[in-house]
């Protein structure tokens, strides 16, 4: 797991930066509570520069939606909340990550920890080629949160009730998962997220490869998930952030050009660039 | 504040998964090194039993062309050097004094090399009773025995005396047979590749022979050798350890690598050439031999490298359609008996004289350093040739 | 007049004519455009027109002429085939000639030509395969009109001729014109030997596959991976002295310390040796099917915070057992059809035996003696190396026919 991201924790970084052009500006007062907090967060890959100073909040027990045109870094950034990119060699990072106020980046972070707090789901729905039981029992068994065949059961059970797929393959759970629709793999990918019981749920376009009935059930499931868990969405469709997030922020070639709650950003946008987006002259 | 993201460095269970992460982690190093430490052990054992082959001993002595020597070559040396100079040194005077009757009564002094066990004294390998070894070793201190480099290894052919043995007859062995199976497998693999590659429809005869060929890859050599000896030899009257029935034999061998790399190197050239030339009118032979040919050569060449390599080395075929036989003449053509620098290994391994395992070895190295050369320069056409489209 | 002399003939008369038959067809075509007369095809195309007029009815008949007289239909003598082919060569090539004409389409009749150059080049290996099949099978079928197939399956005593007995110097233990063919010992160290090839190829070809593909930096893999395939590229025969010279000698010292007694010819020496030549057959294959798992399903595993080697063990292994089996068996296919390791490091000497460190030999080597000296074809001890042969080609096809299967099936699940 040893990786050469290298973290430099500017003093005083914790102090967001009131930046012109970067600020986030959501009102003060009925701001909830900051469950995840970029700030300064620069990204290189090799000699590329792929996210700029990004100052970004989010907030817990809410949905906030990084949209912007491809390659704008909103994915790169997504990755950057549970260090999956600690996987590619030669990304270079600058600034810092914290959840609940703890730098998620520093030495002494274990990262496999790290994941058990901060779940993902991917835009592929990647089953694990096990049974549907097992792609959900799997981690918790691994983290010794599920021990007894009981707890498990209970745990399986609870985790494909919150993910809506329970009632579809009560009576299969030995099926392989791969043999799942794609609508049912991305909900079972979902469930193995919840049954690590993780605070945070970061999903990268995650119905980006479903047909619309899937999406809709999934959408649906966001909504539902949003009382217990921090969740951050990337996607491609203004529309499925609008319906789904409380906040949202726009990305442009590495920068949050914008951040505010949803309905403020898609009805009244401060930035130029931002409107140009949402009402379709670029991207 | 609490510190959830460090403090699990406590956990047992944590400290557990990672310890087992640790433990795979080395459990696949060490696979690796295991692996590169036999390879450095073979390389090592294989050249310090062979590098000595390359040098001989020799002993400077007076041949003397008297009478008895007409007879037996072996009485034209003093009497107390018979059993060190090597008897191959004077088997050839009776023949020479036959030819030339003016050499009776002249003396001549000449290096000749020295009986197979004083050699392998020298070197290290072999004991010789006390008083031979005091009497070599006063010889060698007076400047009468030397260290020379071994050519006769390389021109010489197979002999049942082990200092005078060499690789010259199972090389042109080899060179022979390589020859029939290039000229028997290249053209016939390339133009099967081409017929799949660009002529074949995708119907049930393709595939059976797309399958067949995959097939053919993964056959045990020696049933190759099964089907030269019943097909070859029995039915078509090639002779039996022949370059011929060796060269046909390894050819069929090689047909589905050659076909293989061939059709690799086909698909790598992208389809808008193919259908640039068909715009210009071309018919397809002559998109084929105009265009997709020359841009996939290089391709082709170094399959059908690999492929000769691979055979080169091979030796089961070949022992049992007969190329084992004792050479120690080079075959002048490919219908005459002939061995091969494996099947020459072969038979020296076999032989018990101590002598014959440092030849062995020798013939090994000689032989790897012919593959590495092949293989090198197979991967150097691929570097200089190779094309990114 | 031998058969290389009169083919040397054909071609000597054929390879003149031919080039007379390229220059007049395309001097009739140029004279013809010279008039003025519009062609289908380019000069040259006709030139080779009527090449193959000329050359391919005469290389037919001397052809099927020599296929006759191979499989003993009849035997035409070679001089009348000789000038019945050169006749039917001046025959084709005065059709070629005048057959040249305007409206001719030269070209597209040479690319039929050609198309079926192509097609009968590329039914060489099907040919291939049918004689393989087609001898050992005939040969083998010779070989069960005398031993019964029952004897041959069952049977645990392997004695087939006084020459292998005295090369297993056990000249006096079977009195003479008393042959045994129970081919059971046989195929017991057979399966020994790849046993013990598996069981060192497999953890080291796995593993280091594993380290290349999942923990290797691209310079490491880029350096380790060539390594590795040195071994593929060294010849058996250069195995098996490996094992004969060094290996052994080694294992027998090592047993007698244990106060173990080991045979000089005993079957773990070219058993571990083998094991060597397949790791990088193992590796390689592991290797590629590793590296097509999907990055998403690494991500996946580490997403729910699973270690690195939780992550091989628990999702990518199990996702790649397809593949990996497939290795698996073509290195089995491998062990088993391989020659000459057991050949010069292994016994001559047919053993039933659970004991790795005693002399076991196997199918491949009784084929090699049995066709090796004097070869009388009517003698079951030679056609004995057919049925085994036999038995050899149908186990390994199916194995690799099974591993070809795994493979396509798992490249179709990540494709």
């Amino acid at each position: 797991m040893e990786t050469e991201v290298k973290t430099e924790t500017t003093a005083g970084a914790q102090t967001m930066s009131q930046d012109v052009n970067n600020t986030p500006a959501v009102d003060e007062s009925t701001r909830p509570d900051v469950k995840m907090s970029a700030s300064q967060l620069n990204l290189w890959y090799g000699d590329t520069q792929a996210l700029y100073d990004i100052n970004l909040d989010m907030y817990s027990r809410e949905v906030t939606a990084l949209i912007g045109p491809s390659g704008c870094g909103k994915s790169t950034f997504l990755r950057c909340l549970n260090r999956m990119n600690d996987l590619i060699p030669q990304v270079k990072l600058q600034g810092n990550v914290t959840l609940d106020g703890e730098d998620i980046y520093d030495h002494s972070v274990d990262v496999v920890q790290l994941r058990t707090f901060v779940g993902m789901v991917f835009q592929k729905p990647n089953p694990f080629p096990k049974s549907i039981y097992e792609n959900i029992a799997y981690a918790p068994r691994l983290h010794g949160t599920g021990t007894s065949r009981s707890e498990l059961d209970d745990l399986v059970e609870s985790s494909l009730k919150r993910a809506g797929l329970w009632n579809e393959v009560a009576d299969r759970l030995d099926t392989p998962g791969t043999e799942l629709s794609g609508g049912q793999q991305q909900r079972l990918c979902i469930a193995r997220a919840i049954a690590v019981n993780p605070e945070v749920i970061l999903m990268d376009e995650p119905a980006s490869a479903l047909d619309p009935l899937a999406t809709a059930t999934v959408e649906e499931l966001i909504h539902e998930l949003k009382d217990n868990y921090t969740i951050v969405i990337v996607t491609h469709n203004l529309q499925q952030a609008a319906r789904v997030a409380g906040y949202t922020a726009f990305f442009h070639m590495g920068k949050v050009v914008e951040f505010n709650d949803t309905d403020t950003l898609f009805t009244n946008p401060k930035e130029q660039r931002t409107e140009d987006y949402i009402t379709g002259r670029f991207g | 504040m609490q510190r959830r993201l460090t403090g699990s460095a406590e956990d047992p269970r944590i400290k557990a998964r990672y310890r087992s992460e640790k433990r795979f982690k080395s459990y696949t190093v060490t696979a690796l090194f295991v692996a590169f430490a036999i390879i450095i052990a073979f390389f090592t054992d294989i050249i310090s039993q062979g590098y000595t082959a390359f040098w001989k001993t020799e002993i400077k002595v007076t041949l003397d062309y008297n009478e008895r020597a007409a007879r037996i070559g072996q009485f034209a040396l003093a009497e107390d050097l018979r059993d060190i100079v090597s008897r191959g040194a004077t088997r050839s005077i009776p023949l020479e004094i036959r030819n030339n009757p003016e050499l009776a009564g002249t003396t001549r002094e000449a290096w000749v090399p020295t009986y197979s066990r004083v050699d392998q004294y020298f070197k290290g390998n072999e004991e010789l009773p006390p008083e031979m070894a005091a009497q070599v070793e006063s010889l060698k201190e007076a400047g009468i025995i030397r260290t020379t480099f071994n050519w006769a290894f390389f021109t010489s052919g197979d002999s049942k005396l082990p200092e005078l043995a060499g690789i010259f007859s199972a090389m042109v062995g080899s060179i022979l047979v390589l020859f029939v199976t290039l000229i028997v497998a290249f053209p016939i693999g390339v133009m099967s590749a081409i017929y799949l590659e660009e002529f074949a429809p995708d119907n049930k005869l393709t595939q059976i022979i797309e399958v067949n060929i995959n097939n053919l890859a993964a056959v045990p050599s020696i049933i190759f050798g099964l089907l030269g000896l019943a097909v070859f030899i029995n039915t078509f009257g090639v002779p039996r350890s022949s370059a011929l029935v060796g060269g046909l034999t390894l050819a069929l061998m090689t047909l589905p690598i050659i076909i293989i790399s061939t059709r690799a190197a086909l698909r790598a050239v992208p389809d808008p050439i193919r259908l640039g030339a068909f715009a210009m009118g071309c018919s397809r032979w002559q998109v084929v031999r105009d265009h997709v040919l020359p841009l996939s050569l290089p391709g082709i060449l170094t399959g059908t490298i690999i492929g000769l390599a691979q055979a080169m080395g091979e030796t089961a075929p070949l022992i049992i359609v007969g190329m084992i036989a004792y050479i120690p003449e080079a075959p002048g053509s490919i219908f005459e008996s002939a061995t091969v620098l494996p099947a020459q290994i072969f038979t020296w391994a076999s032989e018990p004289r101590k002598a014959f395992v440092e030849k062995t070895a020798a013939g090994i190295i000689v032989l790897l350093a012919v593959l590495l050369t092949l293989n090198a320069l197979a991967v150097f056409m691929r570097r200089k040739f190779e094309r990114r489209w | 007049m031998g058969i290389g002399t009169t083919t040397l003939l054909l071609i000597a008369v054929l390879t003149p004519l031919g080039f007379l038959a390229y220059r007049l067809g395309r001097g009739k075509a140029l004279t013809a455009m010279a008039a003025g007369i519009s062609m289908h095809s380019r000069p040259q195309q006709y030139g080779w027109y009527s090449v193959v007029w000329m050359g391919l009815p005469a290389l037919g008949v001397a052809i099927a002429a020599a296929l006759l007289s191979v499989f003993g239909v009849i035997a035409p003598a070679r001089e009348l085939v000789l000038i019945v082919s050169i006749a039917v060569a001046a025959l084709g090539l005065a059709h070629g000639l005048r057959a040249i004409r305007p409206e001719v389409r030269a070209r597209n009749a040479l690319d039929r030509v050609i198309r079926l150059l192509l097609l009968s080049a590329a039914l060489i290996s099907i040919i291939t395969t049918i004689s393989i099949v087609l001898s050992i099978l005939f040969e083998a079928m010779r070989f069960f009109r005398e031993v019964s197939v029952w004897e041959f399956v069952t049977g645990t005593v392997w004695s087939p001729g006084d020459t292998f007995l005295e090369a297993a110097g056990r000249g006096d233990e079977v009195g003479e014109g008393t042959s045994f063919f129970g081919s059971v010992p046989l195929f017991a160290g057979t399966f020994m030997v790849t046993a013990i090839a598996m069981a060192t190829a497999l953890p080291i070809g796995l593993l280091s596959a594993i380290f290349m593909s999942e923990y290797a930096t691209h310079r490491q893999r880029g350096f380790a991976k060539p390594i590795l395939e040195i071994l593929a590229g060294i010849p058996t025969v250069v195995y098996g002295f490996f094992a004969a010279i060094t290996v052994t000698p080694i294992i027998v010292d090592i047993a007698a310390f244990f106060g173990l007694d080991a045979s000089y010819s005993n079957i773990l020496s070219p058993g571990i040796v083998m094991g060597i030549m397949i790791i990088p057959f193992i590796s390689s294959l592991s290797d590629d099917v590793i590296n097509s798992i999907p990055q998403t399903l690494r991500e996946g595993a580490y997403a729910l915070g699973t270690t690195k080697s939780e992550t091989i063990r628990q999702v990518i292994l199990p996702a790649a057992l397809p593949g990996v089996i497939s290795a698996f068996l073509l290195g089995v296919s491998r062990a088993l059809g391989e020659t000459m390791i057991v050949v010069m490091a292994a016994g001559v000497r047919p053993n039933l035996t659970w004991n790795p460190l005693e002399d076991m030999t196997t199918v491949t080597v009784s084929i090699v003696y049995s066709l090796t000296g004097d070869l009388a074809f009517d003698s079951p001890q030679t056609l004995s190396a057919f049925a085994l042969g036999l038995v050899l080609f149908t186990v390994t096809l199916l194995l690799n026919l099974v591993s070809t299967y795994l493979v396509r099936r798992f490249k179709q699940r990540y494709d």
